[in-house]
């Protein structure tokens, strides 16, 4: 005669349907969140980026520009959401992350040519074939500096190479770069950013750049991803179509200067919004 | 009256000053970097002269302080072949027991507390508090454990030794930089390679100083362990029965022997250290 009362009874909470992004997407973000010390940085945020393009991430301070490709790149925890690479999970893709911080990234005890190699000898590559992608990057990148150096011999510059060069030696899907000029003086980053074109137009990888040089994220960019303070949401996506190998003229180009205007107008709203 | 002063002055100034001021220019900066080689002996030097003088104007009697030729050839004598020779090497021997154990143990167990923080700060109290400890306090429980015998000397060595080295390599692994192990892990790596690729190496360079502290640790506890624990042997047993006997020469060549292979372990320490950890401090 034991009657259960209140029995508990199934709620069918409506599962959104998953939206793809629109063709040629690579990553989509959907429903997005992350809180930071019991405030959200990110809130159901939503987001596609497209494949074989380059995607600079522009904002104000604290938006949370490196956090969003952190958790993109499963560096940093997300609290909820879903994030697919042409529909694969990120155990399933290979990526590659450069870090402001060389110094710190770099492993010191290793000589630069086995950091570069570390990725591959990480995949279970045989010799054979790690020698070869070893010859194919050190060609591709055209390097002049001694690769059997530690990377603290190397000069800043050559060591942020190093790091670009060991992010792509698994030949990755996607590659991140979190302010990689940042700590370098003008003219490597100069040289660095030509090197970054050079292998974008060889390689199609598709990539996404942190920077907080306007110039500099719209000068390599095929997308400008401009963000608005946190709360954090999707500000404006600009385009930016002018054909590669962009070079100093570019710089002066009105399509150039127009973009970069359109850009900072944005930004220069969402600062004071 | 204005023209006597400027014509006494002129021949002076001009002719004189001058040369000197540009011998003086070119002999001075050369003359600078050998100086600097001469800098480090002017201490022991300067101490040796006072010693000296203290002994012989009589402000030490000498009996209690002999002249530092005595000491000093003492040492050289005994070190050459004599009984100071054998007591030196029992010193040694016995120090390296206790810093290859602390070294062998220490470093792994401090590695793998350090890669689990969990399980470091549940025996974290315990260490800091026996690493605060000072070993010569724990010597009469040693004694009831291990006996007057030659295994307790090495043992309670050993014991503060490992402490040392546990505490260094484990913080080591807890403060590895972040950086390092995220780039790893971005890369692919499982969590054994981090440890083995990245946690291990960062950790060699605080766990070089905690053997360098251990091997210091080491010797100290051997020679108070070597006076006090009935020995018949090693430069602590030396030291004090020479005192006993108010041979003094042969109880400060003694002091000076122990001094000189702390020194030497230190010293040979950090070339290993900079040999091994070739990229620490760049």
């Amino acid at each position: 005669m034991t009657v259960v009362l209140n029995a508990p009874f199934n709620v069918d909470v409506p599962v959104p349907p998953f939206r793809p992004g629109p063709v040629g997407t690579h990553i989509t973000i959907r429903g997005l969140t992350k809180y930071f010390a019991g405030w959200p940085l990110y809130e159901n945020f939503d987001l596609d980026i497209p494949k074989h393009k380059i995607t600079s991430v522009f904002g104000p301070n604290g938006c949370g520009k490196s956090t969003l490709i952190n958790m993109i790149a499963g560096l940093v925890p997300i609290d909820s959401g879903e994030i697919l690479f042409d529909g694969k999970t990120l155990k399933d893709t290979k990526i590659g992350y450069v870090f402001q911080n060389y110094r710190e990234a770099l492993f010191p005890w290793m000589r630069t040519i086995d950091n570069i190699a570390y990725p591959l000898k990480l995949e279970g590559k045989s010799k054979a074939e790690v020698d070869r992608r070893m010859a194919e990057l050190v060609a591709s990148f055209d390097v002049k500096f001694d690769l059997n150096r530690y990377p603290y011999e190397l000069s800043g510059g050559q060591q942020q190479t190093a790091s670009i060069m060991r992010a792509l030696a698994p030949n990755p899907e996607v590659l991140f770069l979190d302010e990689p000029f940042s700590a370098l003086d003008f003219e490597m980053t100069l040289f660095i950013r030509e090197k970054l074109q050079e292998v974008f137009m060889q390689t199609g990888t598709t990539m996404l750049l942190v920077s907080h040089d306007l110039e500099e994220a719209v000068y390599l960019a095929d997308e400008v991803l401009l963000l608005t303070k946190r709360p954090t949401r999707v500000a404006e996506i600009l385009p930016y179509t002018d054909t590669r190998p962009r070079t100093i003229e570019t710089l002066t180009e009105p399509s150039f200067i127009h973009a970069k205007k359109r850009s900072l107008e944005v930004f220069q709203r969402e600062v004071r919004r | 009256m204005a023209a006597t002063p400027i014509s006494t002055a002129l021949p002076g100034a001009a002719a004189q000053p001058w040369t000197p001021a540009v011998s003086d220019a070119v002999a001075v900066a050369p003359r600078q970097p050998s100086w600097d080689k001469v800098l480090p002996f002017i201490g022991p030097v300067v101490l040796f002269i006072v010693w000296d003088l203290a002994v012989r104007l009589g402000f030490v009697k000498a009996i209690l302080l002999p002249p530092p030729i005595d000491a000093l050839s003492a040492l050289i004598t005994g070190l050459a072949g004599g009984p100071l020779l054998h007591d030196f090497g029992m010193t040694v021997w016995r120090t390296v027991q206790a810093f290859l154990f602390a070294a062998i143990v220490g470093m792994p167990l401090g590695v793998l507390l350090g890669s689990s923080e969990k399980a470091y700060r549940s025996v974290e109290f315990l260490i800091d508090f026996f690493r605060s400890t000072p070993s010569s306090a724990l010597i009469p429980l040693f004694l009831m454990i291990f006996g007057v015998s030659e295994i307790n000397k090495v043992a309670i060595a050993a014991f503060g030794a490992l402490l040392i080295v546990v505490f260094n390599s484990a913080y080591g692994v807890i403060n590895a930089r972040k950086q390092r192990v995220m780039a790893a892990k971005v890369m692919g790596a499982s969590r054994w390679r981090v440890f083995k690729d990245v946690l291990i190496w960062e950790s060699l360079q605080p766990s070089f100083v905690g053997l360098r502290s251990a091997v210091s640790m080491a010797l100290v506890i051997v020679i108070v362990a070597e006076m006090f624990i009935g020995a018949d042997s090693g430069l602590g047993n030396r030291i004090i029965n020479s005192q006993q006997v108010m041979n003094v020469r042969d109880m400060y060549a003694s002091i000076l022997a122990a001094g000189a292979l702390g020194y030497a372990l230190n010293v040979l320490f950090l070339m290993l250290e900079k040999r091994i950890v070739h990229w620490s401090g760049r």
